[in-house]
């Protein structure tokens, strides 16, 4: 039987419940048994003194790509889990776009296996939407729900046709499951490395605009009105879709959305002379779309902020700019690059937090990312101040390519722990 | 003491050539004294075969350029250099790999110039943190080409005497085109006011940002041009759908006698080659030897050519050097 663990001296932050006070908290058969400010410590427990760390739910990443199947060279499993231990999460949703595609209900099975295999982070996996993720014909949605698929989507790639969107969106909603939208229309992003306007000009990188993402935004909203069911925008990075989103959250419309860090902390000068690991997708924005994101963040328009993990090796990132691959290795910095919104006095610690957790694990519709007698013991004690610097050659996991190498960050993981069990720090 | 007077190297105190952004007229107008010399001593007949000697130039050639290549090539023989020049082909699986084995080979080899042309933009940038050698760039993607700035601000020059104060109508593909971009910023950075002109569809997002004016109205564009620059408008661009047909290109963004005559009286006309006689050029103004410095700029090109490889073989050596411009 497993022993006793009791947090002492920590910081319990639940955005779940709005608790955040000073306390305590007891582990027993991985799960949480109590917590409070005046709980005392059982004969013979191991202790953790948090010396006045915060103390909350392990992370919940709605959104990564993981190396496998097929992809085994950028990142695999076990290597994804470590840098998903060091960077507090402990559940993650990974996207199906990878090789083969997780169109198959087996596929989900065998994903949901090998994150149990892990022993420190939950793989939810996302079905394909449609077979392969090619975008011509709808996966089989009830079966892979059936088998565990969290939502639907096609990854990295937009749901083109307005007619699949449309239908997707219907017969989705008829298993319960959200239809995960990569916001840019198809055609005007075809060929892309940049945002168009006067950087994408200067480095002479073939351009999209940024509207790609607010007219896709557009059309979905109204196929959402017309089909019913659920769309969520993944890494929504610019001010016109977010008001569109906005709107439409006000005129009730089941919609969501999730950014990711980059899209908050960093804009397009980022890819200065040619930096291949600050290509990402969709591209980063201009500073006045950075700032609406970060104020989405704070006025609840956004839902969740993910890691939008894509790992890439030296090969796929070593290329001249337009030929490189886009994409952000991201599981290590989620945390301490989303405290830079609560340094910066944008969100409070505990939205911030929310975001992390108790946001996206409502979306999924799943348990975790919350702090309560009878929860899964996955937690994350963190220290809100402690200041680093990220290192691509550092970073836990094998991906590098961080697009915050050398970023000065306060916030510091110093122990992430799964079902009780401690898995890193 | 020895008091020598600082040279044109001292005035360009940079390891490689990527590109004209970031540079300070001074440091261009080096290059341009430079190479007004060469283009005398060319006429002249003179040679400096020993400048160069011992040095190895590679032109390494990831995209066609017969001219841009043959100029670089001369330049470096004029100079004494032993020049080899490499056409890798593009059309490889993995042309990544093929981009930084190629720079470990070159490492290899000791190479102490390398002229560089790729399709993609940043290319060359890339190649300069691999090598050892000083990199310049002959063309990237729709980048930047600044030997072809530098040679047409020689030309431009050499027939108005100065660069400020002269209005420069850059016409055509201004989206696709690395000329045009080595152009506006040279010409901003001289003092010159830089017309673009050309369809909608044609022209980059936010370029008036550089500090050029943006006329979609060949009329309008060429109003007091002391230079009409054209462009090359590739068949590509047509398939793509960008402009309908290359007669309907013609026929609003054309350049022949009767819209030169929209320009200032004197004004000269410019084509950076190779020309698609009719399609954004007549042959009467291409081969109007009063009013074209068509030719005049593949001379200088050679003269150009020569005082980078110049400056760039003085300046330091080896990984500590400046940075690149």
């Amino acid at each position: 039987m497993t022993g006793d663990l009791f947090f002492s001296g920590v910081r319990l932050l639940d955005p779940a419940s709005g608790r955040d006070e000073p306390g305590a908290l007891l582990v027993r058969d991985g799960r949480i048994a109590d917590l409070g400010p005046a709980l005392a410590a059982p004969e013979g427990a191991a202790r953790v003194e948090g010396g006045g760390a915060v103390l909350c739910p392990g992370l919940v990443d709605l959104r990564a790509a993981l190396g496998e199947p097929g992809f085994e060279y950028r990142e695999t499993i076990a290597s994804a889990a470590a840098a998903a231990a060091a960077g507090g999460i402990t559940t993650l949703a990974a996207l199906p776009d990878t090789r083969p595609a997780i169109d198959d209900p087996a596929l989900v099975r065998h994903l949901l296996q090998r994150g149990a295999e892990t022993g420190s982070l939950d793989i939810l996996p996302y079905g394909a939407l449609t077979r392969g993720c090619r975008g011509e014909e709808m996966a089989e949605i009830g079966l892979l729900r059936e088998a565990g698929a969290v939502a639907f989507g096609d990854g990295a790639r937009a749901i083109g046709p307005a007619r699949l969107m449309a239908r997707a969106l219907a017969y989705a909603a008829g298993f319960g499951a959200m239809v995960v939208q990569h916001p840019e229309d198809p055609s005007l992003a075809e060929g892309g490395a940049a945002t168009a306007g006067e950087l994408a000009t200067r480095l002479g990188l073939p351009a999209i605009p940024a509207a790609a993402e607010a007219i896709l935004v557009a059309r979905d909203l109204r196929l959402a009105r017309l089909a019913g069911g659920h769309v969520h925008f993944a890494h929504v990075s610019t001010a016109e879709a977010l008001a569109l989103i906005r709107a439409a959250k006000a005129d009730g419309v089941a919609v969501s959305c999730d950014t990711a860090p980059p899209y908050f902390d960093l804009n397009e000068t980022a890819i200065g002379d040619f930096r291949t690991y600050a290509k990402l997708s969709p591209p980063l924005r201009c500073e006045s779309d950075r700032e609406a994101v970060a104020a989405a963040l704070a006025d609840g328009t956004i839902d969740a902020v993910a890691s939008d993990h894509q790992p890439r090796d030296a090969d796929d990132k070593r290329l001249p700019f337009a030929e490189a691959a886009p994409g952000g290795a991201g599981l290590a910095t989620l945390l301490a690059v989303t405290l830079a919104r609560v340094h910066d006095g944008t969100l409070s610690l505990c939205a911030a937090i929310g975001l992390l957790t108790a946001r996206p694990a409502a979306l999924l519709g799943i348990a975790a990312g919350r702090l309560g007698p009878g929860a899964p013991a996955d937690l994350c004690l963190f220290d809100p101040e402690r200041a680093w610097r990220i290192d691509a050659d550092t970073l836990p996991g094998k991906a590098r390519n961080t697009p915050f190498d050398g970023r000065a960050v306060e916030g510091r993981v110093l122990g992430t722990w799964k079902a009780g069990r401690r898995v890193f720090g | 003491m020895n008091a020598v007077p600082p040279g044109p190297a001292a005035r360009f105190p940079f390891r490689h050539l990527l590109g004209i952004e970031g540079l300070h007229p001074p440091q261009i107008e080096a290059l341009l004294d430079l190479a007004e010399s060469y283009a005398l001593l060319n006429r002249s007949g003179k040679t400096q075969r020993d400048l160069l000697r011992g040095r190895t130039l590679i032109n390494l050639f990831f995209e066609d350029s017969t001219r841009t290549r043959m100029s670089f090539e001369l330049a470096g023989k004029r100079l004494g250099a032993d020049v080899l020049s490499m056409a890798v082909a593009t059309s490889s699986v993995n042309k990544g790999e093929t981009l930084l084995d190629t720079a470990a080979t070159l490492n290899a080899m000791n190479c102490d110039l390398l002229v560089v042309r790729h399709a993609a933009s940043g290319a060359p940038a890339l190649l300069a943190q691999k090598v050892d050698a000083a990199v310049i760039n002959a063309g990237d993607g729709t980048h930047e080409h600044p030997t072809q700035a530098l040679l047409d601000a020689l030309t431009i020059r050499r027939h108005k005497g100065r660069l400020a104060g002269l209005t420069v109508a850059i016409c055509g593909d201004i989206a696709h085109s690395r000329v045009a971009r080595s152009n506006i910023h040279l010409l901003i950075a001289m003092g010159s006011r830089v017309h673009l002109v050309g369809p909608p569809t044609l022209m980059p997002a936010a370029v008036d940002r550089l500090g050029a004016h943006v006329f979609h109205d060949m009329a309008q564009g060429l109003a007091g041009a002391d230079i009409v620059m054209m462009l090359r408008l590739q068949r590509e661009r047509t398939a793509r759908g960008l402009v309908p047909s290359a007669r309907e290109y013609f026929r609003f963004w054309g350049l022949d006698a009767a819209r030169l005559a929209l320009a200032r009286p004197d004004a000269l006309v410019m084509h950076p080659g190779p020309m698609n006689r009719g399609v954004e050029i007549d042959s009467q103004v291409a081969d109007d030897p009063a009013r074209s410095l068509i030719r005049e700029q593949v001379e200088m090109g050679v003269a150009v050519r020569m005082a980078v490889l110049d400056v760039l073989a003085r300046a330091p050596r080896g990984r500590r050097a400046k940075p690149a411009a």
